[in-house]
This record gives C-alpha cells, structure tokens and sequence, in this order.
C-alpha cells in the first residue's frame, strides 16, 4: 500500500517533533508561518503571538552520526506586537503571517517578516569572538579605579560562546490599508512587494518611507467589489514579473516593464467554470489560498479549497494538472460553511526538481502528488502515528463503500486540526509540516541514512 | 452474511453501472449541500462571493471605541449606572457605551515560544534534552 514517489521511493519518516503537547496549546503557540532559507540550512517559523523561531540544521559530524540533518533551535524573538489603530479603530494582530528569507549576501542573515499591516527586515548576525582586556573597564564592565591603572594594554579579541543577535534593520510601516497577505522578495535582491486585500506594493529594501504602488483593484464604489487579492508572488528569475491570485479562482501575470501601474495583467489564467456544477460554493471554493512559482520557473502551482492545480506560464485557459486534495469534502460544504472551514486557506509546496507538490489538510494529514507517476499519498503528522525514525505509513479517507483496516471515515474527521503551513527543503527530501502548534521535520529515510 | 456476500459480487458485476450512478451523484453533492444551507438560512445571500462576504473579510479586526462617547459616559457615571458589556464584548450595540476597558487588552507575548523549547529530538527522545545555551 506504501505509494513510491519519483525515480526511487521516497520512504518519509519523522525526524524531529518540536512544541508542546495538544493540552497545552495556547492561541499565541499557534503557528502560522513556514519557510526554509535559500540553502535549507535554516527553517523559520512565525506564531500567532507574533514570534519567529529559527532552526538550524546541524552540519555533518562523523562524531555524532544520528545528529546529521537535526535543526537546532538557532534564535527566537519577538517579531511583531498586537497594536490597536485608534484612528480607524482597528485591532491589528500580532500573528506573523508570512516570513521570506532574503538571500544570503554576507556572513549575516537576514528576513522579512509582517503581521497585517507592517512588514520588518530583521538582521541574523552571530558573535563568537569578544574583546577583552580594556583600559578604563574591566571585567563586568565596571569603570576601574584610575589609580591602579599603570600601563597601556591593547585589547585582544578572544573566542566566546556564540552568540546569536537579531535586529530590526528596516520596518515598512503605512503601507498598506488592508490586510497584507503576502511578502515576495524580488531576484534582483533590492526589492520586495507586499500584497493586501486589494492592493500591492512594491518596495525597496533600503528604503522604508516610500513604497510604489503597482496593483490596485479597489473599485470606485466598494458595492461593486466582487474580488481580492488572496496572495502574490515574484518569479524566480524574471524580476519584472509577478504573479497575483484571486478569490474568483484567476491569476494574473504581470509585467513592471509594460506598465508602472499593473493594474492590466499580461495574462490572465482562469478555468472556466462548468455550469453544470455551479452552485451557492463554487466562489467561495474557487478561490485561490496559495499560489507558489515552480523552482524552474516555467509552472505556477496554485490551491483551492479542493484541489492543487498546476499551470504552464504558456497556457492561460486552464490548468495543465489538476489534483484532487479531498474531493470528498463536497458532500460536506454546508457544515464546512457554517463552520467556517470553507474558509481554510491551505498552502502548497513544490519539491526541489518541481516533480512532487505537496499540501495540507484536515485531520494533521497532508498530500503528495508525484506529477510524474501521477501517485498520491496521505500522510499523517501526529505523535501517535510518529515512531521515530519509523517510515510514514500512508493513510486512507474511505467515502463509503469497502472500508479497509486503519482507514478513516469522513464523519471521523478532525477539522481542529488542519495543516495550513508546509514547507520543503530547496533541494532534499526534508518537510517541515506545521500542525497547530507543532513542528514536525520529516525526512527521507535514505537522505537520513546515507550518512 | 450471504447478503452481504451477494451484494458485494453484485457490485462487482454491474461496476460499470455503479460508476455511472456514481459520476451523476457526484454532480449532486454541492447542490445537495446548498439546499440544506438555504432551508437553514433562508435570508442567505444570493451572490456568495460578493460585497457583503468581501466586506466582512476586509473589516476583520475592526473594534468599535468612540472617545466622545467615553467621555460622556463618564461624565454621566455620577447621575445613573449604565449597562456593562454582556458576555459578548465583542458587540457593540447602540445601548452599551464602549469604554477602553471593554477593548480585549491583547498583551504581547513575553513568554519564549514553545517550539524554542526542550526539543523532542526522535533520536533521542530517552534522554533529556537541554534548552540551546547559546540563545
């Protein structure tokens, strides 16, 4: 029953477990964000109670052979603080929303992190080396005794435990009137653009006081507002374009280079709708929660509440593959509405040769799609179904029908737990699956035995 | 027992005919969905995806506190005692004066999150696990 993805099998077993236990959640634990550095070597991730946390693989070590590819906790600290606009009288939310990594240009490291309304650049640096040995100070820092001063020394730089230190570099603030969704740092490296509910806003990483508007679709008249933007993203190369999805279920591709004001895509990729399916849901399910560049640039893979779509860049009528994430929830979707699940929004995430994509869902499962073998799998992230180093066992929805052992019916299901937030190394088999407030580092066996 | 045994080579037999069954109830499901979603909620909107879902998404977050409003009531506190919040802060009605008070403090975390804590290394899950010293 175990479904092999790719060339060779891909075995997925859990690696490492980070956070508290289910009856200790707390709301601010909660976390709501995922994201691997350029390199994999770090994981960072954001709470509902504005804190990032950031993990660092452990290099290689003949040593200690089990402790290859363990991401240590690296250094926390506190993002962003919950705020109240008295102005508009608006209650704005601490909870970190989307962390992306700026690539590495130097020894430090830096990302931008942003809650609804501001966005912050944060410097990484590590210190591993302190002076000692001053003139007027000594040891803990107290000023000497100028007497007992008798000859000048020049301080030495001596090893030290290290250090991590992070800093605020640059806060965007003002930018933006509604709820920034998404951050996407441009290939050129001097740029970013943030996206809220119906604007976007291109930036300068230097420069906090001024941002460029390049996408509004507010209407004139709010009556008449039918769509808006659910998330964006810059493509990997090109830096003059930029993809932007919508609650309607379309994506728009722009170009900076047509226009200063992209208000008028390029191109526009939408399915049309088949009316024989249309119903009081088709909108709310059409709409568009992730949309995420392939790695090669050449594919945008996008999630709906239903399924994961892939889409050619040469092809705007439809979708070039289309997966059904649990399509079993459509006899569902009143109870899903009522109690707001519906409203989920799942991402998604390619493997590094953009041959597999991967989202979450209900229950703390999540998917696989092989796009090559056309196999999926389901997957579990819990404590109970996560022996260590044990292989994954896959897991089955069963809709009725023949009921195999260990299977799950759809009335069984948790809709508590719901994996929102993956991410997957650049280049290895290692998954990082958020499930509430729980981490969860899975690998590929071979990857964690090769060594 | 043998019913069950029938019915399951039945299946088998007319597999063809149980698709084609199936592939038209699987039109049905949403639409089955949406009736049960009128008959519970028959004042519900006939444009889903339009302003009024929209307008609720971009509003989240909005609290309600007028200072003019405040400060009457306060003035007022001396001459009558007036309605507190009910159980639901969150609503504003035109009887209730919101105050600052009645705004959810939301204080920071100054708690370490929990991730940052003893890790449950899988490998090492019998032996204790040390907080990282150099954070």
């Amino acid at each position: 029953v175990g479904c092999p993805l790719g060339e060779e099998a891909v075995d997925w077993c859990l690696y490492q477990l980070n956070g508290a236990a289910q009856f200790e959640v707390s709301e601010a634990d909660i976390i709501s964000t995922v994201e691997f550095n350029h390199t994999g070597e770090l994981l960072a991730t954001g709470d509902k109670g504005g804190r990032v946390v950031i993990f660092q693989r452990e290099p290689e070590s003949k040593n200690e052979p089990y402790s290859q590819g363990e991401y240590n906790v690296y250094s926390t600290f506190q993002s962003h603080e919950p705020e109240f606009d008295y102005l508009k009288s608006l209650e704005i939310e601490e909870k970190i929303n989307k962390i992306k990594w700026l690539p590495q240009q130097n020894a430090a490291h830096s990302l931008l992190s942003t809650n609804d309304k501001t966005i912050k650049l944060w410097k990484i640096t590590e210190r591993d080396k302190r002076p000692e040995g001053y003139n007027l100070k000594d040891e803990e820092g107290k000023l000497k005794d100028l007497s007992t001063v008798t000859s000048l020394q020049v301080p030495v730089l001596k090893p030290m435990d290290l250090m991590v230190e992070v800093t605020p570099r640059r806060i965007f603030a003002n930018g933006h009137t509604y709820h920034v969704n998404s951050i996407s740092v441009n290939s050129d490296c001097e740029t970013y653009m943030s996206a809220d509910d119906l604007r976007i806003n291109l930036w300068h990483l230097a420069i906090t006081d001024r941002s460029f508007n390049i996408v509004d679709i507010k209407p004139a008249n709010m009556e008449d507002l039918t769509e808006v933007i659910t998330a964006s993203e810059f493509h990997p190369h090109h830096c003059n374009l930029f993809v932007y999805s919508s609650s309607k279920g379309s994506l728009r591709l722009c170009d900076m280079r047509a226009s200063a004001l992209c208000d008028k895509h390029s191109k526009l990729f939408e399915e049309p709708e088949d009316p024989s399916n249309r119903s009081f849901f088709s909108e709310i399910i059409s709409s568009v929660s992730d949309v995420k560049f392939s790695h090669s640039g050449r594919y945008m893979l996008t999630r709906d509440y239903l399924t994961v779509k892939v889409w050619d860049l040469n092809m705007e009528t439809k979708p070039i593959e289309t997966y059904q994430v649990h399509d079993y929830l459509r006899s569902k979707l009143c109870s899903l509405y009522e109690n707001d699940c519906i409203f989920d929004k799942f991402e998604c995430a390619w493997n590094g040769s953009d041959s597999v994509i991967m989202t979450g869902a209900y229950n703390n499962f999540f998917r696989m799609f092989d796009r090559n073998t056309k196999r999926d799998v389901t997957l579990e992230a819990s404590r109970e179904s996560s022996k260590p180093r044990a292989i994954l066992k896959p897991r089955r929805v069963c809709v009725g029908g023949k009921r195999r052992k260990d299977d799950i019916s759809v009335d069984s299901l948790d809709f508590t737990k719901k994996i929102l937030h993956t991410a997957w190394h650049p280049t290895e088999n290692i998954i990082a699956i958020a499930a509430t407030n729980n981490l969860y580092i899975f690998q590929d066996k071979v990857n964690s035995e090769m060594h | 027992m043998s019913d069950k045994l029938d019915t399951d080579s039945r299946s088998e037999q007319t597999g063809d005919e149980k698709q084609d069954t199936q592939e038209k109830e699987a039109v049905v499901p949403e639409r089955t969905e949406e009736a049960k979603l009128k008959a519970k909620y028959p004042n519900l909107g006939q444009k889903p995806g339009g302003s009024d879902f929209l307008m609720k998404r971009l509003q989240k977050g909005q609290k309600y506190f007028d200072s003019g409003d405040y400060n009457m009531a306060k003035a007022k506190m001396k001459n009558k005692q007036l309605p507190s919040t009910g159980p639901d802060k969150n609503l504003v009605t035109g009887d209730h004066i919101p105050t600052p008070q009645d705004l959810p403090q939301r204080k920071s975390s100054l708690v370490t999150s929990k991730l940052a804590g003893p890790e449950n290394h899988v490998d090492s899950m019998d032996a204790a696990c040390g907080v990282q010293d150099h954070n």
